[in-house]
């Protein structure tokens, strides 16, 4: 789906320099923080929503009560959601409701119910007006050059034609920053975060870098717990022609416990990292054997295709 | 967060579901008392921890006197149980179950999770209860019975009818499990659990169904709203560092290895442990110092990973996104000065103003160990645990 595609010159997945963003949550600290950093890379920041502040203006942008006034005033695409754990799946059903073709939820701690919840309301909406929702928990989307719609540094990812999707912030930045130290670039990076119910799976963004024609390989940075990867391992042997390269997070981490992340929990049989690899090695997946070999990884199944 | 099988069960009698008569005791003599007013001539002391398997580790105990009961609680009160669920270090009893013994007809097995695949809550069952649900899986498949619930609707007494058929139930039963299996869901879906296991659920031999244990696991992410069951937790079943980690917002998970680590974000600090390990060393702990590693923060962390007497090096790796990388290194410089480190410490920055950072630490005059990528960081980390180690064996060596 490339909804963004009819308006701006160059392609590239979920949003580009001309998307319409704005930002729920906008006039709080966190909120302000990462919008004006957005604001600083290029992305196209309309406004913000804060309820009971509509009227008001924010970082020179107009501050709406609702989504539906953002959407129906200045043309909001895509939302990125800076809201309390309490009141974000609220936030996210607001903006699917309003017609937002895309939203990010950076909040880390939404209740596992509430998302189920969220899940539920999406999925009565027809596919192709259902919103497209990555997170919560996550760092955001970036498509290098054109537009961040995250709390990601965006200087260390270059532009260029690898898709990256992972769980991970900080492990998706390392991912990055091996790939630019080699000069391969991105052409956009999606954090789906670490949740154990997520807006997309990998399988979802995979499926939407394989139709992007500004995306020659993927990489997906997966962890411990679920079944989200031998899914999306399953659907690239299946369905994809581009290149799939992955690393599994957490061969260390003892079954039963947490680590960090509300979904990284070895809680059934197939979800530790030994086993996952396995299962991805079986289905024609390239491995990344380390997490140092990230970049390299990727620079040799490129070398191959070139 | 988990809680005990008592408490589990007070809330699960509060929804309609039939447990054994039974009462809590922190002593010998309240476990007689407790007996005494249950009556009868059969009970069974059970030993209150986080864990299942507790059967297998001692942990439970059937008595027909009061001497005997006494007898179980002096045993139980105290002691460390280790089950295969809780690691080797085990987990101390200080509290103990006696419960009215039960005339078992039959065991079932009945549970409700998150099904991550589907998105939705599952519930399982089986007419084989009692022994462990996951070798029944392997073993027996077919005799495992699964049922998705739509969250919007919730469980529907059609799907509790279609469970109870399938665990074997007699038609006289049928008001009674429908009533105990939709109570077991509204508990779970009320009370934000992501949990719920009763293994065994038994019938009697007069027909009665009974929960004669009870497991839940909460959503620490909606116990902000659970005030009543944040209340249940108990300190005493969960690693001191991992409670006092929670207080500063760290989120800590001690293991069995000596090379320390400080990292910011969990996917990042996983795969630095992996990074460990691949270099042949074993980490000591997972710790991940999150977004806003303030110097304060930095300190807390370092205190937490140096409590651990076994350490035999450190490593931070720190990737700034939203940090800065002088920020880090001035609190790590100010962390070092206070805590007077006696081993190794490898610091690895990168990210945001990583050159400021490195000079910061390059000009403190402080020991500290550069690595600029992953691999070398955990190559640098081993190397110096390596030295260390030998290092103390030469000093024991002295001074025999």
């Amino acid at each position: 789906m490339k909804w963004s595609q009819n308006k701006g010159n160059t392609v590239a997945i979920l949003i580009n320099e001309t998307t319409r963003i704005i930002v729920q949550g906008f006039t709080g600290k966190i909120g302000t923080f990462h919008a004006q950093d957005m604001i600083n890379y290029g992305s196209n920041v309309v406004g913000g929503i804060t309820p009971g502040k509509g009227g008001q203006q924010h970082l020179g942008l107009p501050v709406f009560n609702t989504v539906k006034e953002a959407v129906q005033q200045v043309g909001a695409e895509a939302s990125i959601i800076f809201v309390p754990p309490a009141f974000a799946a609220d936030s996210i059903m607001e903006a699917a409701d309003a017609g937002i073709k895309y939203c990010v939820a950076i909040t880390d701690g939404i209740p596992t119910q509430d998302m189920m919840t969220v899940k539920n309301f999406l999925r009565r909406f027809p596919e192709k007006e259902r919103m497209i929702l990555t997170g919560p928990n996550c760092a955001g989307t970036i498509s290098p050059g054109r537009a961040m719609l995250g709390i990601m540094p965006g200087h260390i990812y270059m532009q260029g034609h690898v898709g990256i999707v992972g769980r991970s912030g900080t492990l998706g930045y390392e991912a990055a920053d091996q790939m630019k130290a080699l000069g391969i670039g991105i052409s956009t990076s999606v954090g789906i975060g670490g949740d154990p119910i997520n807006g997309s799976s990998h399988r979802d963004i995979l499926k939407i870098f394989e139709e992007d024609s500004e995306t020659r390989i993927v990489l997906m940075i997966g962890e411990i717990g679920g079944p989200q990867e031998v899914e999306a391992g399953i659907f690239a042997k299946e369905n994809m022609g581009k290149p799939l390269i992955a690393y599994i997070a957490g061969l260390t981490a003892p079954e039963g416990r947490r680590m960090g992340h509300a979904g990284a929990i070895i809680s059934s049989a197939g979800e530790s990292a030994a086993e996952k690899v396995a299962i991805l090695r079986d289905l024609g997946v390239t491995i990344c054997p380390t997490p140092a070999a990230m970049g390299t990884t990727v620079a040799e199944v490129l070398g191959r295709l070139a | 967060m988990d809680i005990h099988e008592y408490q589990a069960k007070e809330i699960l009698a509060e929804y309609g579901v039939k447990i054994a008569e039974g009462g809590l005791a922190y002593s010998p003599e309240e476990a007689v008392q407790r007996a005494r007013e249950i009556g009868g001539n059969i009970w069974v002391v059970k030993a209150q921890i986080h864990s299942g398997a507790r059967g297998k580790a001692g942990g439970i105990k059937i008595c027909r006197t009061h001497d005997e009961v006494k007898a179980a609680a002096e045993e139980l009160l105290g002691k460390k149980l280790v089950t295969h669920q809780t690691g080797p270090a085990g987990k101390v009893c200080s509290r103990v179950y006696v419960e009215a013994g039960t005339d078992i007809a039959k065991e079932l097995y009945l549970c409700f999770l998150l099904d991550r695949s589907h998105e939705r809550i599952v519930m399982v069952g089986s007419a084989q209860g009692g022994m462990e649900i996951e070798k029944l899986a392997e073993t027996n498949p077919e005799a495992i019975k699964k049922i998705y619930i739509e969250p919007a609707v919730g469980l529907q007494d059609f799907q509790a009818r279609k469970m109870a058929f399938a665990l074997g139930l007699e038609t006289a039963q049928l008001n009674q499990a429908v009533k105990t299996i939709k109570g077991c869901y509204r508990a779970l879906r009320d009370l934000d659990a992501n949990m719920l296991e009763i293994n065994p659920l038994v019938t009697t031999s007069n027909g009665e169904l009974i929960a004669l244990d009870a497991k839940m696991g909460f959503d620490d992410n909606a116990l902000f709203r659970r005030h009543k069951i944040a209340e249940l937790r108990d300190k005493t079943q969960v690693d001191p560092r991992e409670v006092a980690a929670a207080e500063h917002g760290l989120s800590y998970i001690g293991l069995d290895g000596d090379i320390g680590c400080m990292i910011n974000g969990a996917g990042l600090a996983m795969a630095t442990m992996d990074m460990i390990q691949l270099a042949g060393g074993e980490p000591a702990n997972f710790l991940d110092v999150g977004g806003g590693a303030s110097a304060e923060r930095t300190e807390k962390a370092f205190r937490l990973v140096l409590a651990d007497k076994g350490v035999k090096a450190m490593l931070v790796n720190i990737f700034a996104g939203i940090n800065r990388c002088d920020w880090i290194a001035e609190g790590v410089v100010h962390a070092v000065k206070n805590i007077d480190m006696k081993i190794p410490l490898i610091v690895r920055l990168s990210g945001t103003n990583v050159k400021e950072g490195r000079r910061i630490i390059a000009e403190s005059g402080l020991p500290i160990i550069m690595a600029e990528t992953l691999a070398e960081a955990a190559e640098k980390a081993v190397q110096a645990r390596n030295e260390m180690v030998a290092k103390q064996g030469e000093h024991s060596g002295n001074s025999n």
